[in-house]
């Protein structure tokens, strides 16, 4: 299945021996559904719960926290790899770890890291962010969710939107503003959990893609949260979100790179199958795709190598994110190019893997946002 | 140079307009999630000279031109392309062979039908394993008596489920290689046929696209097309015509997703102003305009070219179909992104525009074949 994966001078024997032990469980437990679950979405849930018994549902965070303690570039394989065969179960694993258990292990205290981080690290909790909304998307600071002051509490009001794992998640990240006049400086990040009084999962969302990932809203009405619950400092919600989505991008790149690596290998199996690869408009594509697939892995790869010794990755994210995400889209158009018609049907991967890769382009900060980011960074503010 | 449409297509351009923005824009919605064939307004479609615009007066059609049924297309597909390749291949892909290499009684015995609808065409090419190759087709047609006895399965043939004539094409005879091949008017009662699998596919989801079986089919002698050893000849000749339409198709479609586009680019609002103020959502829209543009003029110049009479326009019409259908991939995938996350849901039809969108880089010849044939071109 891999000779034809080029080798990686970021990733060590550790990290190969890592990958080989994802593929094998993506092999058996994820591929012979991917297909078939995207289309009944239905939610992986038997294969996120083997991955918590496994322990991967909390790979980047320390042993003491539940989590298995690798550092962030094996949990990139992983993310890789799941994505590789399926990325409705791959985004589910991104949510849940760069999205919630991430930022409680960075902004959280001591306690909220025992109550909350370690049951979803170990995986007996799903975890789910809730930052967009209806009319806060690449806006994120325009977000229209209250949180009034009450006594020890605060009583939030308001809807998320678009939100991953929403449905099935025990404990979820939301953001609130307190004061709207304040913007970004008015807002605080929460954490809340399941059967707690005042929330519950809204309309499901009906998707072209990441079908079997679980999109909906989340309704918050009076819903009481204690103050022990704030997530980092009142008002420092948007400092909070945003370092988490600095580090979420580079697990989306992952997502986007496994997409791509799995629709090249199905047009690479189509090729030989159907004995076209001495056809050059076929080596060229081919060519273009697995130098696609190979920029965007030595970028995710980098920028996971950055986190990994505590700097700053906003750049590098960016940039690997946004590079990934377009060349998934590519790749995968041009894997059901290599098979005509028949790789607009669903017996083959190709046309999941495009329809997939298209929230890539979205999802964490679209393109566009993206390239204001890599701007800044580049030019200053 | 002349880039105006004369009146008579004018009219027709807002006539289908009208029609499509009433009769098909909601039910586009409903046909994509039910995959139900559009019967309904094909009957409409018909009644209103739709179905047969390039079939002449004298059999029931309309009489009129390619430029002219380019532009119902483009209008039927720019609120639903699976509507719009109907209506295409019932005409350029079913009528018109019938019109070129038909004989008087095989005209007057399946153009009129085709008209009205009575009937739907399909056209019956593609193999599982003969797709961008036609010739290494393996369907075979044995003359016994007066029949043709047909055996073989044809794939991802649009209308098939719904199709009452079929035009077909078999080997008569393996050693002469692509010139040994015939093509034949099949109808569905016909002993020995069948529809097979319906294809589950991405995109154009009502057009009852399915594989066809024929098992010992047997096909009156009367209802070879053409002469025997013919059939290639009149199956690229065919799809040189209907690349025209699929470029059509493609340019409405297009046209459709960046009007949707541009509309909610000023409604929606981001830091604090519509979103259509900024520069990378402008750089957007100016470039699907400019490539719409482009490939609706090179659809034009390919179907004005047919309608004065050329007999050669293969590089024009696979030009148009190339440009158009590129130009087509990248506005959906810049709408959905315009959209943000609400267009990759079902709420907004950009995102069945991005499904219905990527066939048209496939069918009646992927984009690596329109560069062949376009270069084959420049080379002889």
């Amino acid at each position: 299945m891999d000779e034809f994966r080029m080798k990686s001078a970021m990733s060590d024997r550790g990290h190969e021996q890592f990958r080989e032990e994802v593929q094998a469980f993506a092999r058996e437990c994820i591929a012979p559904y991917a297909g078939a679950i995207e289309e009944n979405q239905r939610f992986p849930r038997d294969a996120i719960e083997e991955m918590g018994r496994r322990g991967w549902m909390g790979l980047p965070i320390p042993r003491e926290y539940g989590g298995a303690g690798l550092d962030n570039l094996s949990y990139i394989i992983a993310v890789e790899e799941i994505s590789r065969v399926c990325g409705s179960t791959g985004i589910t694993l991104a949510a849940h770890t760069s999205l919630v258990a991430w930022p409680i292990y960075t902004h959280g205290n001591e306690e909220q890291k025992m109550k909350y981080l370690k049951p979803l690290a170990s995986g007996e909790h799903l975890g789910s962010f809730g930052l967009t909304e209806s009319n806060a998307g690449s806006d994120a600071g325009a977000t229209e969710t209250m949180a009034v002051s009450e006594g020890d509490f605060y009583v939030v009001n308001g809807t998320k939107r678009f939100i991953t794992n929403a449905t099935h998640a025990d404990t979820v990240i939301l953001t609130a503003s307190h004061d709207r006049t304040k913007g970004v400086h008015g807002i605080s990040a929460f954490i809340v959990e399941k059967g707690m009084c005042g929330f519950e999962p809204g309309k499901k969302e009906n998707k072209l893609g990441l079908r079997a990932s679980d999109t909906a809203e989340i309704v918050f009405q009076d819903c009481k949260i204690h103050k022990d619950n704030l997530l980092g400092e009142k008002n420092e919600g948007f400092k909070v979100f945003m370092e988490t989505l600095d580090g979420g991008r580079i697990s989306i790149g992952a997502l986007a790179l496994g997409e791509a690596q799995g629709a090249l290998d199905a047009a690479v199996a189509y090729v030989r199958d159907h004995d076209l690869r001495r056809d050059q408009a076929v080596q060229s594509s081919i060519a273009d795709m697995m130098m696609d697939v190979s920029a965007a892995r030595h970028m995710i790869y980098h920028a996971a190598r950055i986190k990994d010794q505590k700097k700053t990755v906003i750049l590098e994210g960016a940039m690997a994110k946004l590079y990934a995400s377009e060349a998934s889209m590519r790749v995968a158009s041009k894997a059901i190019d290599l098979m005509g018609m028949e790789g607009l049907t669903n017996r083959y991967p190709a046309e999941r893997f495009l329809r997939d890769a298209k929230l890539n382009e979205i999802g964490e900060g679209t393109s566009e946002i993206q390239r204001i980011v890599i701007a800044r960074q580049v030019l200053g503010k | 140079m002349n880039f105006e449409l004369d009146s008579n297509q004018k009219l027709i351009r807002d006539m289908v307009r009208e029609f499509a923005v009433n009769e098909l824009e909601e039910k586009a919605v409903e046909i994509d999630q039910s995959k139900e064939f559009p019967w309904d307004s094909i009957k409409k479609m018909a009644e209103l000279g739709l179905m047969g615009m390039i079939i002449p007066e004298k059999y029931g059609g309309g009489g009129m031109d390619f430029v002219s049924l380019a532009i119902a297309i483009e209008e039927i597909s720019h609120v639903c392309a699976s509507t719009g390749v109907i209506v295409a291949v019932n005409q350029t892909l079913t009528a018109y062979p019938i019109m070129e290499f038909g004989n008087d009684d095989q005209k007057k015995k399946y153009l009129p039908v085709l008209a009205k609808a009575e009937k739907i065409g399909a056209f019956a090419l593609t193999e599982a394993g003969a797709g961008s190759d036609p010739a290494s087709m393996e369907t075979t047609a044995k003359l016994e008596g007066d029949h043709y006895i047909l055996n073989g399965s044809k794939r991802f043939i649009t209308n098939g489920e719904e199709a009452g004539i079929f035009i077909v094409f078999a080997i008569t005879d393996k050693e002469k290689g692509h010139k040994g091949i015939a093509t034949f008017i099949v109808e569905k009662d016909f002993e020995g046929f069948s529809v097979g699998d319906h294809e589950d596919l991405m995109g154009l989801r009502a057009t009852g696209n399915c594989e066809l079986m024929f098992d010992d089919c047997k096909v009156p002698k009367e209802n070879l097309l053409g002469e025997d050893g013919q059939g290639f000849k009149i199956a690229l000749h065919t799809i040189d015509t209907s690349r025209i339409d699929i470029g059509a198709q493609a340019v409405g479609l297009a046209q459709g997703a960046m009007e949707a586009a541009i509309k909610y680019s000023k409604e929606r609002q981001t830091f604090g102003k519509p979103i259509c103020e900024y520069q990378m959502i402008q750089s957007k829209l100016a470039e699907m305009a400019t490539r719409i543009d482009a490939a609706r003029f090179l659809v034009y110049r390919a179907a004005a070219m047919k309608d004065s009479g050329a007999t050669r326009y293969s590089k024009e019409a696979a030009m148009a179909k190339y440009a158009a259908s590129e130009a087509c991939m990248y506005t959906v995938r810049e709408a959905i992104q315009i959209y943000g996350g609400y267009g990759y849901t079902k709420d907004y039809p950009v995102e069945r525009y991005f499904r219905d969108a990527k066939v048209m880089e496939i069918y009646e010849g992927t984009s690596e074949i329109q560069k062949i044939v376009i270069a084959r071109s420049l080379l002889a």
